[in-house]
């Protein structure tokens, strides 16, 4: 078993979902139960492995990439087809083959407008073979392909099951996106090429760290980087494709957008950007940091100023990932294993927030706050459940939210040596005003929305019921988990640690 | 022993009984309230239990000879820890190893396990003993205290192990019986007074989860768990006052007290972080409190350190100027008016200070000074508090600026290095403030749910008897009436000052703290008789026939007024040695610490002068109050404030709570989130994205310029640029809306095939 998943677990886990699509192109589209049964039976196959995986991980040396798997593939380059699982990919890789059965089976009853699963769940498992793939590809190129082959899919779920305004916020960020990348491979091709054995392979160009390869041009290689990785993130000021690309995508777009994708881009930083160019990246780290804790206080401020409810979810995805873009910006270890229990717990969080923004439309049909208020009287559960997703989001102690705050505003104190210290103690109490904001634009839209008593107009709907089977099998597992990890951070830490400890130690943390 | 270290029993109880409560109250005959009430039985069983232990393990601790030399002394100290597991405190462990080598050397046993531990005390003792010169026979014993600690690894990072566990000593042992002796009775008080409320299960369950996060907070071992408990009790708060959230103003108060909290709370989170790095990456609380003590932070450090988590106490604590929100908080139901804010939650500040005293002691140089950030705020905020109590309408709103006054008494005593008199009122504080508090619920309970004594009270001392009597008691210990509690721990406090004539022992000498003190003293008393004149004098004033409470809620107000009349004897001061000498300074001996990881503070002696001037100001206050009310003395007082300009001008500032709310909500909040908010979406919107949108068309219109002019007759949209495939893909979309699957996979594939073109084209 172990040899088997050494030599074919990674190959596996990423290809599987594909198969899996492939197999259903084959089925007819008018079976429509026949696709969602197809979809899940692949997603849960999928994380069968990812849990071999888990399983037979060695944490001891979770520092070092396992289950390698290094094959002979665009010689003419010198890119090879490298797959790996460290401590930095393994919460990642967790998160992803977790979350998406959990999309399948809220799809079971919520197949966005203008319906047609089969399609949808083929993209969906396109989307989760380019996000597995792109967290364990160890070849630049590998890599770059597995990203890019995550924009298709979801700008066709934004496009075809998105809201009204799906054109505009499909196109928006696919060129966005799209634009970011060109840089980026530009970028990558750049650290090849001046590397000493030409090579894509990742370890091998972390391993050289940079050498040979002067400031300036690094300064300027990492720029790339950070534009490509930076606008997925999304940062301030490239965010602006996030709140359109959210509001109008279809519930499981949001969710996988919000739990997955935008991880793409941090984990881009400390998997390639930071390692591959340490002196860049120590250039380039007060720019990171400013920029992020702009993104905190404007993210909050700009949810201050919604009336749409998962506008105002999309808006605080750009305040949270810019604790986590402080984290990574001080280049230490405490910042590194911040970001990635940060990515985590936003995934896990405002995953759920999504899911809940969809679930209410589908009963509301609309998510005007004005409009709602009293969910807690019409669907009180849901509205519990709100309420415990709101206070994870708002990073409270004992939910998974605050493991990627607190240590965030923790690790800006001491940052790297070498990084101006005033300038990050000062970033450290803005940041912390972040988080009275980020409780003041929580706590009041959970105010409108669930205390209350229902508003005239829908006081008296019959729609509105509480949460459904289906809800409640793809909720529960990630509520256990924001509690879980809230109690028991060193699961992840614990993890990440090793792995975070070798890059901070190579960027000179 | 056992029960010291497996205290981390009692919080884990109350988290099981939340649990069992959410998940299985509706479907009991009494709605999951009698969970809750057998677990906070057991769990003060055990309180009591560990209290007992703690007395036990205190009186088998070292003692120290006050002739002891700097060396014994230090091993003495050093090893009081030996029991300490090293990775909860590396720092305390080094300090036991270096006693323990010390003993080694000197030809005693070393230290081995447990077994060791209470072998080593004895021996060292003997040879203080032998040591000391026979002229210093009749000097003073110090008991050299051992903190029970026991943690386990919560997470590693950056090479520092993250330990959560257990740190038992007097501090966390007196607040564990208070915390679950009042829970207890509030339990017990809350099954008659919410009965049929429409969520009875869900305030069961909320009571739980609270007192397992206040004791998980007591019980911390690191600054990290503190933070943890500290917010987790804030979040019972909230729910708890908002529990009646269909009404906007409840859920308004419980938004006010979280926000005001968060506000603090940065302090909470940057004071910690700066002592974290300063004690060498250890979240410790013994860790940093040694090295605090031993001068190895530096002062600058522990200043800023202090200063921050000064900020988070006011939030907490409800010191001025972030109080406003402990008033409001009587939104929620009374019983938790009485548990969390006022005997309970609000004074988690004042326990992190005395936690955490030596940064405080150190940082804000308490000893030999007269004037700090610390004792500047609690005498504030205990006169302030105070004034605004007069002009309350609502008795639950007086008892609420009471609160805020009381703390800042509390505040005080630890400003001015009287640690043992700051918890000494803390513990009685909290049985006469919920009895008080459980009195006006009774009250209320009476008279149609009405607060309002003015309007809604009024001669219901031949109504209700046991709650006059429980009331008037409890009102006579907060205003220090000899010999009731509250005169003993306040006496304690203003001793504590320096500053009257003749008192010895002081820290400092805090002359303005006094004279402010006295004056809050003053007005606590006469506000107070004000409340009784309302509510149990004169006529009936509400609708309806009130009737005398339940037993439910009488026994518990008679258990609290019996102790709020005797809790001072708990620590009756040194000077009173015609007492046998086991009954005395109690406090001194079981809850104060000695050694390594607490400052050497002095205590103030009891001084009969300054007691009777505090109970002469008391009475004096219950005096004037009572011309002023029963006998209609004072009477060009009566309407003065529309007389006087002066004098409305003075009310006007103290109805508007000296516009703090005004300030926060309307200017501050206000501002934040109408203008603020709304100029940075339009930035967004106008600025940002204008560019964005911008960019895309000007794209287009490159392409259509290429595709029109240039690149007609080799037409391939696919590959034209930005702004053509921005076009195309609008068509193709309106295209794929209507079509079939084999056209979303060749369109995949194609686009696909489009990227593998462009890598070869880039690469190749």
């Amino acid at each position: 078993m172990t040899e088997f998943l050494n030599d074919w677990g990674l190959i596996l886990i990423t290809f599987l979902p594909l198969v899996g699509a492939l197999v259903m192109i084959l089925v007819p589209k008018e079976s429509e139960d026949t696709h969602k049964l197809l979809a899940l039976v692949t997603a849960l196959a999928t994380a069968v492995v990812g849990v071999l995986l888990l399983l037979n991980f060695n944490y001891s040396s979770a520092g070092e990439l396992q289950f390698l798997v290094d094959h002979q593939w665009i010689e003419v380059i010198n890119s090879r087809f490298v797959m790996g699982l460290d401590g930095l990919s393994l919460p990642l890789l967790a998160l992803t083959v977790g979350i998406m059965p959990l999309v399948f089976v809220y799809s079971w009853n919520h197949i966005p407008e203008p319906g047609n699963p089969k399609a949808f769940f083929i993209l969906m498992l396109v989307l989760e073979t380019g996000m597995i793939g792109s967290f364990v590809a160890q070849d630049l190129i590998l890599f770059f392909v597995f990203f890019e082959v995550v924009l298709l899919p979801m700008y066709f779920m934004i496009g075809v099951w998105g809201g009204p305004e799906r054109k505009y916020a499909s196109i928006k960020f696919f060129l966005y996106t799209l634009f970011g990348s060109a840089l980026m491979i530009v970028a990558f091709i750049g650290v090849s090429y001046l590397s000493k054995t030409q090579t894509f392979v990742i370890p091998e160009l972390t391993a050289f760290g940079g050498a040979g390869i002067t400031k300036a041009t690094q300064v300027i290689l990492f720029g790339g980087m950070f534009l490509g990785f930076g606008i997925k993130v999304p940062m301030f000021p490239f965010h602006t494709w996030l709140p359109d690309a959210h509001t109008q995508a279809p519930t499981q777009g949001s969710v996988i957008l919000a739990a997955v994708l935008l991880k793409l881009g941090t984990y881009g930083f400390l998997r390639i950007a930071i390692p591959v160019l340490p002196l860049g990246a120590r250039q380039w780290a007060p720019v990171i940091g400013v920029l992020a804790v702009i993104g905190i206080i404007y993210g909050a401020l700009a949810c201050l100023a919604q009336t749409d409810m998962k506008r105002l979810i999309a808006f605080s995805s750009v305040a949270h990932m810019g604790f986590t873009m402080l984290a990574i910006s001080t280049l230490t270890d405490l910042g590194f294993n911040a970001a990635v229990f940060g990515m985590v717990a936003h995934g896990l969080i405002t995953g759920m927030l999504f899911f809940l923004a969809g679930s209410i439309k589908e009963r509301y049909h609309t998510l005007e706050i004005k409009r709602l208020g009293g969910l807690l009287v019409q669907a009180p559960k849901m509205g519990w459940i709100l309420g415990l997703c709101t206070m994870a989001s708002l990073g409270l102690p004992g939910l998974a939210g605050f493991w990627g705050e607190f240590p965030a505003i923790l690790s800006a104190y001491a940052p790297a040596v070498g990084l101006s210290v005033p300038l990050f103690r000062t970033l450290m109490v803005v940041a912390a005003l972040g988080t009275v904001l980020a409780a003041g634009y929580l706590l009041w839209l959970y105010q409108r929305t669930a205390f209350g008593t229902p508003t005239e107009e829908f006081a008296s709907d019959p729609h509105i019921h509480d949460v459904e089977t289906p809800e409640w099998i793809a909720w529960t597992p990630l509520l256990i988990l924001i509690v879980v990890f809230g109690f028991v951070p060193g699961l992840i830490f614990n993890v990440t640690q090793p792995a975070v400890s070798l890059i901070a130690g190579a960027v000179g943390g | 022993m056992w029960f010291l270290t497996h205290a981390w029993i009692i919080p884990a109880l109350m988290a099981l009984s939340f649990l069992c409560v959410l998940f299985f109250g509706k479907r009991l005959p009494r709605k999951g309230s009698e969970i809750g009430i057998v677990f906070v039985a057991a769990a003060f069983v055990l309180s009591i239990c560990t209290a007992v232990a703690w007395q036990q393990h205190v009186n088998d601790s070292p003692k120290l000879k006050g002739t002891a030399s700097a060396e014994q002394k230090e091993e003495v100290e050093g090893s009081a820890f030996v029991d300490v597991p090293e990775k909860c405190s590396p720092v305390a462990a080094e300090a036991a190893a270096k006693a323990g080598g010390a003993e080694a050397a000197a030809g005693g046993e070393a230290p081995a396990g447990e077994e060791g531990a209470v072998g080593v005390p004895s021996g060292t003792g003997e040879v203080a003993a032998v040591a000391a010169p026979a002229a210093g026979g009749g000097e003073k014993e110090e008991t050299i205290t051992r903190p029970v600690v026991r943690c386990v690894s919560w997470f590693d990072t950056d090479g520092a192990v993250v330990t959560i566990g257990t740190m038992v000593d007097g501090q966390a042992v007196l607040m564990l019986v208070v915390v679950t002796l009042i829970s207890l009775l509030v339990h017990v008080y809350s099954t008659d007074y919410v009965n049929g409320d429409r969520r009875y299960t869900h305030y069961f369950a909320f009571l739980s989860l609270f007192t397992a996060s206040m004791l998980f907070f007591v019980l911390s071992q690191s600054t990290l768990q503190m933070i943890v408990g500290w917010e987790l009790v804030g979040v019972c708060s909230f729910a708890l006052i908002g529990h009646w959230w269909e009404e906007k103003p409840n859920s308004d108060a419980a938004l006010k007290a979280f926000l005001t909290n968060r506000v603090g709370d940065m302090g909470l989170l940057v004071g910690m972080i700066v002592l974290f790095f300063a004690a060498g990456k250890s979240f410790s609380i013994l860790d940093i409190n040694i090295l605090s003590n031993e001068g190895e932070i530096r002062h600058t450090v522990l200043l800023a350190a202090s200063v921050c988590l000064i900020a988070a106490v006011m939030s907490k604590s409800g010191q001025f100027v972030l109080h406003t929100w402990l008033p409001d908080a009587m939104a929620g139901p009374t019983p938790v008016s009485a548990l969390i804010h006022a005997a309970t939650m609000v004074v988690a500040g004042i326990y992190l200070v005395a936690r955490l005293y030596p940064v405080f002691f150190d940082g804000l140089a308490i000893a030999g000074s007269s004037v700090n950030l610390l004792a500047v705020v609690g005498a504030v905020t205990a006169l302030f508090g105070a004034l605004l109590a007069f002009v309350q309408k609502d008795i639950k709103k007086v008892l609420a600026y009471s609160t805020v006054s009381q703390l800042g008494f509390m505040v005080t005593s630890l400003g001015v290095g009287a640690w043992t008199a700051a918890l000494f009122h803390l513990f009685t504080h909290a049985f006469f403030k919920a009895c008080l508090f459980l009195g006006a619920g009774s009250m209320s309970h009476a008279c149609h749910h009405s607060f309002n004594m003015v309007d809604d009270y009024g001669g219901l001392r031949k109504i209700m008897p046991k709650t006059f009597w429980t009331y008037l008691i409890a009102t006579l210990a907060l205003a220090g009436v000899f010999p009731l509690s509250g005169f003993w721990s306040k006496d304690e406090i203003l001793a504590g000052t320096g500053s009257f004539p003749g008192t010895s022992g002081a820290n400092g000498t805090y002359h303005v703290m006094l004279v402010m003190l006295l004056l809050a003293a003053f007005c606590t008393a006469a506000y107070m008789m004000r409340t009784i004149w309302y509510a149990f004098y004169g006529e009936y004033r509400g609708h309806g026939h009130p009737h005398e409470s339940g037993p439910r809620i009488t026994v518990p107000l008679i258990i609290l007024a019996a102790f709020g009349t005797i809790a001072g004897v708990a620590n009756l001061p040194a000077a009173f040695d015609f007492l046998p000498a086991g009954t005395l300074t109690r406090f001194e001996k079981f809850v104060e610490p000695v050694g390594l990881y607490f400052p050497s503070i002095s205590h103030a002696e009891f001084n009969a002068p300054l007691a009777v001037v505090s109970v002469a100001v008391g009475l004096g206050g219950i005096a004037v109050a009572y011309l002023f009310f029963w006998k209609g003395a004072f009477s060009g007082l009566r309407g003065l404030s529309e007389r006087n300009r002066l004098a409305g001008w003075g009310k006007n500032v103290l109805v508007n709570k000296y516009y703090f709310d005004w300030l926060y909500t309307t200017v501050i909040v206000g501002f934040v989130k109408g203008p603020l908010a709304r100029a940075t979406y339009w930035f967004n919107q106008h600025v940002l994205d204008a560019i964005v949108n911008g960019a895309g068309r000007s794209g287009v219109a490159a392409g259509r310029f290429v595709y029109e002019n240039i690149d007609q007759p080799v037409v391939d949209g696919a590959v034209k640029g930005v702004g053509a495939s921005a076009e195309g893909s609008g068509g193709i979309l309106r295209h794929i809306q209507t079509g079939r699957i084999q056209q979303y996979a060749a369109l995949f594939f194609a686009a696909a095939a489009i990227l593998a073109g462009i890598f070869v084209l880039v690469i190749g």
